[in-house]
């Protein structure tokens, strides 16, 4: 069965000037028992399309519905069964762990003791520090908390808004071991992110942009869906390096990569020899080409040039 | 039920964590009635003045010494002269001039008939009234005890009595002022705060797509300042009472009552206004803007309505601290029965379920 | 001369030691990534090379200028940009750069050219009139940067400037990065994606509030035998004690 169901969803919102459209016919499923990535940067949609999904907005136009239920008509069942975490979600600073915890227990009418087998893996890790104010926690911790609380009520689908977000490498590395444990429980999750190094962590992953879905794929699919062989290029000085290649008309993007330049050619076939004589020609002698795979960034910025 | 009582008690930790918040909400009402007791009392005391008495004679003296008796007078000059007079003024040695019109005695007895002259400096003209009832009251006084041991027909034409407040206590006004404030700022602000506070961190979010029915989420944010304005009530009417000595008139149990059903009216305000403000910031103006400000400046606690221009006296009708003002001035100082005040209680009735229905339906199960 | 020198700062609150006898240099015209896990003292370390707070211990100094004695003249030297907060969102783009213009003291006539140049360079001349807040993060981003460098200061701290925004633009920004190093301006960064700490010339890693690792991200690499950024940051804040406990 599938889990969430999003079929041609619209929204627009006021602006000073007319409306912006959040979202454009937006249409995609979720398997039961999928980690869903919705991938995306800031201001691309995803905030409203979570919204909607856990029945806290209406769409304009299109349907949706999450574990069978429609989010309009049967919004009380649905409230009933997911777990959500807003991105701004802050918890009660001046609660302690454990009153925060037992407080969203009680918000959906079970105790702690309930549901304690889903959450132990996590608790298990902030339950030395149950009687901290939740104010007083690390980002990390804080995530780790906010993730109990969405889950203390046993949800069938769990929405999780940029979890991630402000939150360092470390922090982010063992938020998604976490929720790759919490799969195995058969939870479906759905999370967002502008994170693209995190879409590979996904079973299936959207990329959203300004309310359009630009694909939807395994992360593999994805990346292999670029298309065009992808060089990764060297040079001592890469800022003369980048200006060059960009004013080549034989390159159809070129884009920093950690300490390379990932480039992409008009021609697939396109002869290096050709590029490196030319770069060359305008004092860049020590240009080292190379091919590489491609990231999910490189298929990202490749269908939003589209 | 269980989650209702949860969530006030999440609702107590709240309070009671943040001891800054709490310390003022307990503190302000009682610092409110000291500087208001205190303070801003237009109460005068030992004020000094002067006599220029042309007359000198039994009844003169009678009346004087009864003005220094008082404590509201110091007679700081025997005046000889007018021209004297309006130096002393001139100095601001003195605040009042009483003075006495030649054979004073002899017209009171033969006319039945004779004038006081009061003069005050009216610079201040508050206190300059305050001043000139007061020594009327004193001359009258005299006056009728002079009737009363005489048995005779001497026929005093201008009668005035201090109604309710024969010592003009500044205090007794400002009690059920005082407690309309305090009302305002605890209840609807400070639960307008509240519930706006949880918007703005996101958890009003989860709490939405919870089950739980949103109503009672915010009737239990209602509960803790309900208490908290419980205890500031019997803290305002205990220092009242027991300091500033305002006696209460009327039955207790009613006017405990009105009190605490006025803080229903407001409590359903504050909820008005987290329906509308979307940041404790707006939350915090509209209340101080549109509930506080009239509570001061309307309800006839700082100004008399009377006094004010017809337009304003109709406003003044939409601002329910001035039925509570009415209702509590009624039971506190004059001592009225419920059979007075009820007209005024439906009323506040009548605008706390118009706050409450408007207020539940404007209450967003959804964030648009 | 370097344009940052750092020699055994520390800053403590209480007993708790935020920023624990870090020492190094950042050259001028160079990218420094400032890296280190939520907590680590990053924040606490950029206050104080920003003038913003004093030091308890050690000896800096800031565009040539002493850490304590000349806060003031650090000040009208660095540019400053965060992600939180850099511009007012109620204002249009045009009065931003006038505002900013206006704090750093520079004339009229600088302002004026220096608006009309910016807009141009970013592509934002027609938009110069509108609300900053009706811009997409990207572009506010890409402003907030120029506006940073209005007064052409130094130095330029940007603390994760780029955060929630598209690979695009992303990129887009660290080219003006690049374009401003390549000016002479030194930068000066934070970030929690590790591959941008690649584009850096140099990067440090906090962990408890010391700098654990400084170097190249090549040479960092071979030392903790890691392949990418990711890794060496990995491997270095997993040692990290404090923070949760």
């Amino acid at each position: 069965m599938k889990s969430v169901i999003v079929n041609g969803v619209q929204k627009s919102f006021k602006a000073n000037k007319g409306s912006v459209q959040a979202l454009k016919e937006i249409s995609f499923d979720v398997e039961q028992g999928e980690l869903f990535g919705l991938i995306g940067p800031d201001g691309a949609g995803k905030t409203t399309l979570f919204r909607i999904l856990t029945t806290l907005m209406i769409a304009d136009s299109g349907s949706a519905s999450v574990d069978g239920f429609d989010v309009v008509k049967d919004f009380k069942a649905i409230r009933k069964r997911v777990g959500y975490m807003p991105g701004r979600f802050s918890l009660y600073q001046d609660l302690s762990v454990e009153e925060n915890l037992s407080f969203f227990a009680t918000l959906f009418d079970t105790t702690i003791e309930e549901n304690y087998d889903l959450v132990k893996d996590i608790y298990i890790q902030i339950e030395k520090f149950k009687h901290r104010k939740a104010g007083a926690l690390s980002g990390g911790m804080k995530q780790k908390l906010a993730l109990c609380c969405a889950l203390i009520h046993k949800p069938s689908v769990l929405f999780l808004d940029e979890p991630t977000t402000g939150v360092d490498a470390v922090s982010r590395q063992e938020f998604w071991e976490l929720l790759r444990q919490l799969q195995k429980q058969n939870i479906t999750i759905v999370v967002s992110t502008p994170y693209m190094d995190e879409a590979s962590l996904c079973d299936r992953v959207a990329l959203i942009q300004q309310g359009s879905l630009l694909d939807i794929d395994t992360p593999k699919g994805i990346m292999n869906k670029l298309g065009k062989p992808l060089w990764s290029v060297r040079a001592s000085d890469m800022y003369v390096l980048m200006k060059e290649l960009k004013s080549m008309y034989e390159v159809f993007s070129c884009y920093p990569f950690g300490q390379e330049h990932h480039v992409i050619f008009h021609n697939d076939g396109q002869s290096i020899l050709e590029i490196e004589t030319a770069l060359k020609k305008k004092g860049i002698a020590d240009a080292q080409f190379k091919r590489t795979e491609p990231t999910i960034e490189d298929s990202f910025m490749k269908l939003m040039n589209k | 039920m269980k989650q209702f009582i949860f969530f006030i008690r999440k609702e107590f930790f709240h309070l009671w964590r943040d001891k800054k918040t709490l310390f003022i909400l307990f503190g302000l009402p009682v610092a409110q009635i000291l500087i208001f007791g205190f303070a801003l009392t237009n109460e005068v005391k030992n004020t000094r003045i002067a006599i220029l008495d042309n007359s000198k004679d039994e009844t003169t003296n009678a009346i004087i010494r009864q003005l220094n008796a008082s404590r509201y007078f110091d007679i700081v000059r025997d005046i000889k002269s007018d021209h004297e007079l309006e130096a002393a003024f001139r100095e601001g040695k003195i605040r009042m001039a009483v003075v006495f019109p030649t054979q004073f005695q002899y017209l009171l007895l033969h006319t039945n008939r004779a004038a006081v002259q009061l003069v005050t400096d009216a610079t201040d003209p508050n206190v300059a009234n305050t001043l000139a009832n007061y020594a009327t009251a004193i001359v009258m006084d005299y006056q009728s005890s002079m009737k009363g041991h005489q048995d005779l027909p001497y026929t005093i034409n201008t009668e005035l009595r201090m109604l309710y407040n024969p010592q003009m206590k500044g205090s007794y006004n400002f009690v059920p002022g005082v407690m309309a404030m305090v009302l305002m700022l605890v209840c609807a602000m400070m639960t307008s705060i509240s519930i706006v506070r949880e918007k703005e961190m996101g958890t009003m979010e989860v709490i939405l797509v919870s089950p739980i029915v949103p109503i009672r989420v915010v009737i239990a944010k209602m509960v803790p300042y309900f208490l908290l304005s419980a205890v500031n009530i019997a803290s305002i009417l205990l220092l009242s009472f027991y300091v500033l000595e305002v006696p209460i008139q009327g039955n207790l149990a009613l006017l405990v009552g009105e009190c605490l059903f006025f803080t229903i009216t407001v409590l359903a305000l504050g909820l008005l206004i987290s329906s509308v403000a979307d940041s404790q910031q707006t939350a915090m103006l509209i209340s101080l803007m549109g509930l506080f400000l009239p509570t001061i400046m309307l309800s006839g606690f700082m100004f008399p309505v009377e006094n004010m221009p017809v337009p304003l006296q109709v406003v003044s009708n939409l601002v329910p601290a001035k039925w509570f003002y009415y209702i509590v001035k009624g039971i506190m100082i004059k001592g009225l029965g419920f059979e007075f005040v009820w007209k005024e209680t439906l009323i506040l009735a009548g605008m706390t379920l118009f706050f409450m229905v408007v207020s539940i339906r404007k209450f967003k199960t959804r964030l648009e | 001369m370097n344009a940052i020198a750092v020699q055994n700062l520390t800053k403590q609150f209480g007993s708790f030691t935020a920023v624990d006898n870090i020492s190094f240099d950042v050259k001028r015209g160079e990218i420094f990534g400032f890296l280190g896990a939520n907590g680590a003292g990053k924040t606490t370390a950029m206050r104080m090379l920003c003038g913003l707070s004093f030091p308890t211990r050690g000896e800096a100094t800031v565009a040539g200028f002493d850490l304590f004695r000349e806060a003031e003249k650090i000040k009208k030297s660095i540019g400053y940009m965060s992600q939180k907060f850099s511009l007012y969102e109620d204002l249009t783009i045009k009065e931003n750069i006038r505002f900013y213009g206006g704090i750093y003291g520079l004339t009229d006539g600088q302002i004026k050219s220096k608006t009309d140049f910016m807009l141009q360079h970013l592509g934002l001349s027609e938009q110069a009139n509108t609300l900053v807040k009706s811009l997409p993060l990207g572009w506010r981003q890409k402003l907030s940067f120029s506006v940073a460098m209005v007064h052409e200061p130094q130095i330029v701290f940007l603390d994760e400037p780029t955060g929630g925004v598209d690979p695009v633009t992303r990129r887009e920004f660290w080219t003006m990065i690049y374009e401003a190093a390549h000016a002479g301006t030194t930068v000066f960064v934070t970030t929690h994606y590790m591959d941008e700490a690649e584009y850096c010339d140099r990067v440090s890693i906090m962990v408890d509030g010391r700098i654990d690792a400084l170097g190249t991200p090549t040479e960092l690499k071979e030392q903790f035998s890691a392949s990418d950024m990711a890794g060496v940051f990995l491997k270095l804040a997993r040692r990290a004690k404090r923070g949760d406990d």
